[in-house]
């Protein structure tokens, strides 16, 4: 039972990380009508601003500290980190230890940023096309991205870890009557889960209640009815990239502690988030986030050794293979509208 | 001529001659020469990729430029191919006719099971289907398969290996009948140097007859219907035929295109490894067939050329050769263009690859082919109405 | 002698009945039409006879074998022709293409691997294709793109391929609809030299009066998913059951 529990937790935040960037993906080919083959690369550009913040954060100079001397006398060198130098070192400490939360505040207005430059710039010059010459673009560029993130970051992982008050563990298990250490689970994931819950239910707030996602949702319904109403659908699609090109860069950013970020997690990240994305049902939001988790927890327990002794590998493809169940049972995936994308 | 009418025929011939006197027309600069160091690509392993890459670009767009069904998972089939010929070389002997039959089986039996089901949707999903079943036979040959693939250590040709048509005295690298395949002729004239590589040759024999079959193929009766079955589908099956064999004989015939490829691969370097099957390495079979030309015949085959010469060509550059190159311009200009270029050189080529990519699928959908085209049409007006009609048949 | 054979052929969508007991009868030789007002049922009926849809209940027998069950490719290998309401043709090739894959899926069948002989070489087919197109009118017009084609003559276009085919029943659904009054008339005229030409059987479902009487040799009025009557043109356009069902309130 704790096995199954810490197994379902496992889930939890892989599973989130695919239901947010599932989330984007559906509300861009929901409102735009495009699949973007980039939006893993706008997640991996998330981790990278987190990992760009701590860097930052970290920038020193060297002062030299008069009331100390170093082993042969001479005045101390000590590193010292800007923000201590401008905000106290109290106050600097904090901030770099806090720096991968701090980067949501950067996160969003940055990526708010580079969706509308790129839903301008490109995606709006390929509406009318086919969906194949979609796919082709945006992968290209989901490449170029990932390359420019190599040129500038290399291409190891880079470690960036969470603030140290979310460093250890959770006994979850002693919450729900287990034994002690039954079920122990990392602060951070705990954390990440619920970020993402908070997340998916605005999104959904803001459609569900707002007059704005109103039109959005007319408009993921039928297009051409709400463009005749005189509403401007367009200046509010690139509104929806931006939204979708955030909450996939939040993502991103809480997600730096968890997988150390590198230039291909954007490549990785995306092919299963399109499956997640057609098993769920294409176009359709609760569809993207309940196949998102349920591919995560099922990804979980596909790794737990007694599974793995039964059908050796099982592990490796559980998601591909559930992605090909599912849609040769249902055709359209879990909750997809019939016709989309069938073309 | 051959079945081919005049137009088919003097593209086919081009492609032959192409082909037969690649290694002369690849090295048009002196071998010694900066240039030649660069831009050379007349020496047997990068020649050896141009074919091998083309036959599987041909493979490919019988598939996507006939029928449009985007298959994003087609490099597991040339992955197939490569482990079944290994398999064949540790098995019976380093021959590489029985190596590459069997490739060519082992990828169409895999091809007829995935396309099975595969086909059972279009668009988007049947994309994302054939990524599926892709990525799991990457994935299972890491892991499950070990014993057949050898995991990432790679599959092989060992001494213990039972090779039991193997002779004493046969060569111990894959051969035809004793021709060895990395055996060569080298032809110095002048400063230049030619090598003419057995192993070349046979890749681009094979090369030829595959064009040759996708021409024959892209004008049959059934070429008609798979472009008929990309146009609308249920017109298809209301004029009483069924588009579900002529699919499943494309995606068949297209997954043995790649099989043979991958068994070429494996005939002129015996040994091979999962990441042949990565999803990367099929994208990139889709960005090479993009590249040329979906739909027509001569693209794919340009696309696969472009790319693997660039790869080679612009990874090879450094900043030392660029700094050679602008060593006529004043310092600080010569500076500044390497610090601009450099990104896109060297390691930086999947950037440069990545921009090209986009940036013919932003302005010239019908890749080079069309460009190509585009370019004819300004020549001259009177032409233009010839221009307009070869845009409309699936030519070139 | 009747060539389809409808017998008790019910539907249901959850709730709603979409047909209920239908029976029809087309006789061979003639041109029958189905008329009724919106959402009468015309369209679910169609889908049965062309195995799109599967009924609940009942039998359809086309010149004596049943096509419940069979794909749509399969029925129309048995001799069953459809004409849609906005033209399906193959937009992206060439009018004479469009022409020549019925003429192959006329004489090889549902499926052939004929990969290799190029289609230029089948003397017979290209033939066969271009006599076709003459008698429409549109041999002028065969290297054109089918996209390109104006409204009207795809929808001639789309009549050259089914009837290449020499079908032995020429579905029509709504074949005039959305068109302009010249292009209406003009459709009529094609569809009446067809008929003279070719003596070929033919099942339309209409919502224009007009065209329905001057085409039509039957007349199957249907409502709420049940034939009302059945009876010639003449004898229906004064029934007061149709004008009731048809035209709203009989005018007593």
């Amino acid at each position: 039972m704790d096995a199954i529990i810490l197994q379902i937790l496992n889930g939890l935040d892989k599973g989130s990380a695919y239901a947010l960037i599932a989330l984007g993906l559906t509300l861009i080919f929901g409102t735009l009508g495009v699949v973007n083959f980039a939006h893993g690369a706008l997640f991996m550009v998330g981790a990278f601003v987190a990992v760009t913040v701590q860097k930052l954060f970290s920038l020193s100079y060297i002062e030299i500290d008069e009331t100390r001397t170093d082993f042969l006398g001479n005045p101390l060198k000590v590193e010292m980190p800007y923000i201590d130098h401008w905000f106290g070192s109290a106050t600097g400490a904090w901030m770099q230890d806090w720096s991968v939360p701090l980067s949501i505040l950067v996160v969003v207005p940055f990526m708010f940023l580079v969706g509308f430059v790129l839903e301008r710039g490109l995606i709006k010059h390929f509406y009318k096309r086919p969906h194949a010459d979609q796919i082709l673009v945006t992968f290209g560029l989901a490449i170029v991205i990932g390359e420019i993130i190599k040129a500038l970051y290399g291409a190891n992982p880079i470690q960036t870890p969470p603030p140290s008050a979310f460093l250890g563990t959770v006994d979850v298990g002693v919450m729900l009557g287990f034994e002690p250490n039954a079920i122990a689970y990392p602060t951070w994931r705990m954390v990440y889960f619920a970020f993402s819950a908070v997340i998916i239910a605005c999104v959904f707030a803001f459609l569900q209640f707002t007059t704005f996602g109103m039109v959005v949702r007319a408009g993921m319904a039928d297009r051409e009815t709400v463009g005749m109403l005189g509403i401007d659908i367009d200046k509010r699609f690139t509104f929806m990239f931006g939204l979708a090109a955030a909450v996939a860069g939040m993502a991103g950013v809480m997600y730096a502690p968890i997988l150390s970020p590198h230039y291909n997690i954007g490549m990785d990240f995306l092919v299963l988030s399109f499956v997640v994305v057609v098993v769920g049902g294409m176009g359709s939001l609760p569809g993207a986030v309940l196949a998102g988790f349920m591919l995560g927890i099922l990804q979980s327990f596909a790794s737990m050794n007694e599974v793995k002794a039964l059908i050796p590998g099982i592990d490796q493809i559980i998601i591909y293979l559930v992605a090909i169940i599912i849609l040769l049972t249902r055709p359209r995936g879990l909750m997809g509208r019939k016709g989309v994308m069938e073309e | 001529m051959l079945g081919l009418n005049s137009r088919d025929f003097k593209l086919f011939a081009i492609v032959c001659i192409m082909a037969l006197v690649a290694p002369i027309l690849l090295n048009p600069f002196p071998t010694d020469s900066a240039l030649g160091q660069s831009f050379n690509a007349g020496y047997p392993a990068l020649m050896q990729r141009f074919v091998i890459f083309g036959i599987l670009a041909i493979g490919f767009n019988i598939l996507f430029g006939l029928t449009g069904y985007l298959s994003f998972g087609h490099a597991a089939f040339l992955g197939m191919g490569s482990y079944a010929a290994v398999w064949m070389f540790k098995l019976l002997s380093y021959n590489v006719l029985p190596a590459i039959v069997l490739s060519v089986i082992v990828a169409g039996i895999f091809a007829v099971v995935i396309g099975y089901v595969s086909l059972r949707r279009s668009g988007i999903y049947f994309s994302i289907l054939t990524l599926a079943f892709a990525q799991m036979s990457y994935q299972l040959a890491y892991s499950v398969f070990t014993p057949i693939t050898n995991g990432e250590t790679g599959l092989q040709v060992y001494n213990a290996d039972p090779q039991i048509l193997m002779s004493p005295g046969d060569p111990t690298s894959p051969h035809l009948f004793g021709i060895t395949m990395n055996g060569q002729t080298q032809v110095d004239m002048g400063g230049w140097s030619f090598v003419f590589q057995n192993g070349y040759y046979l890749a681009a024999l094979f090369l030829i007859a595959s064009f040759y079959l996708s021409i024959r193929i892209f004008r049959s009766p059934m070429g008609l219907m798979l472009r008929a079955i990309k146009s609308n589908q249920t017109r298809m099956s209301y004029v009483g035929l069924n588009t579900k064999p002529y699919m499943l004989a494309a995606f068949v015939i297209s997954g043995m295109y790649a099989g043979l490829a991958g068994g070429l691969l494996a005939a002129m370097d015996p040994l091979t490894g999962a990441e042949r099957m990565f999803w990367t390495a099929s994208g990139e079979i889709v960005v090479m067939a993009i590249l040329g030309g979906v739909g027509t015949l001569i693209g794919p085959v340009l696309g696969a050329g472009l790319i693997k010469y660039l790869e080679n060509i612009v990874s090879k550059i450094n900043d030392g050769i660029l700094h050679s190159w602008f060593s006529f311009l004043p310092d600080w200009l010569d500076n500044l263009l390497v610090t601009v270029i450099h990104p896109f050189i060297g390691k930086g080529w999947h950037l440069t690859l990545g921009l090209l990519f986009m940036a013919v699928v932003i302005f010239l959908p019908g890749g080079l082919v069309q460009g190509g085209q585009k370019i004819m049409g300004l020549f001259g007006r009177n032409k233009k109405s010839d221009a307009k009609d070869g845009a409309k048949t699936p030519a070139e | 002698m009747s060539i389809l054979e409808v017998k008790g052929v019910n539907k249901r969508f959850g709730g709603l009945q979409a047909l209920g007991d239908v029976n029809l009868s087309v006789q061979e030789n003639t041109v029958h039409a189905i008329i009724g007002p919106n959402g009468a049922g015309k369209s679910t009926l169609l889908n049965v006879l062309v195995g799109k849809l599967i009924p609940d209940s009942g039998s359809v027998m086309f010149d004596g074998q049943s096509v419940l069950g069979r794909k749509p490719h399969e029925i129309a290998q048995m001799g069953i022709s459809r004409v849609f309401q906005t033209p399906e043709i193959f937009s992206d090739l060439s009018v004479m293409e469009n022409v020549i894959i019925p003429c192959f899926a006329k004489r090889d069948g549902a499926f052939r691997m004929h990969g290799i002989e190029s289609v230029a070489s089948e003397a017979g087919i290209t033939e066969q294709a271009e006599k076709m197109l003459d008698e429409v009118n549109m041999l002028d017009k065969r290297h054109m793109t089918a996209s390109s084609l104006s409204r009207g003559d795809k929808r001639r276009l789309e009549m050259a391929m089914c009837l290449v085919q020499e079908p032995r029943l020429l579905l029509l659904d709504e074949p005039t609809a959305g068109m302009a009054r010249a292009d209406t008339e003009n459709t009529i005229q094609l569809l009446k030299d067809i008929r003279k030409q070719r003596g070929i059987t033919m099942a339309i479902i209409e919502h224009d009066m007009n065209v329905v009487f001057s085409l039509a040799e039957r007349i199957t009025v249907l409502a709420q998913g049940t034939p009302l009557v059945e009876d010639t043109p003449d004898k229906i356009k004064d029934h007061p059951k149709v004008r009731e069902a048809y035209l709203g309130e009989a005018q007593v």
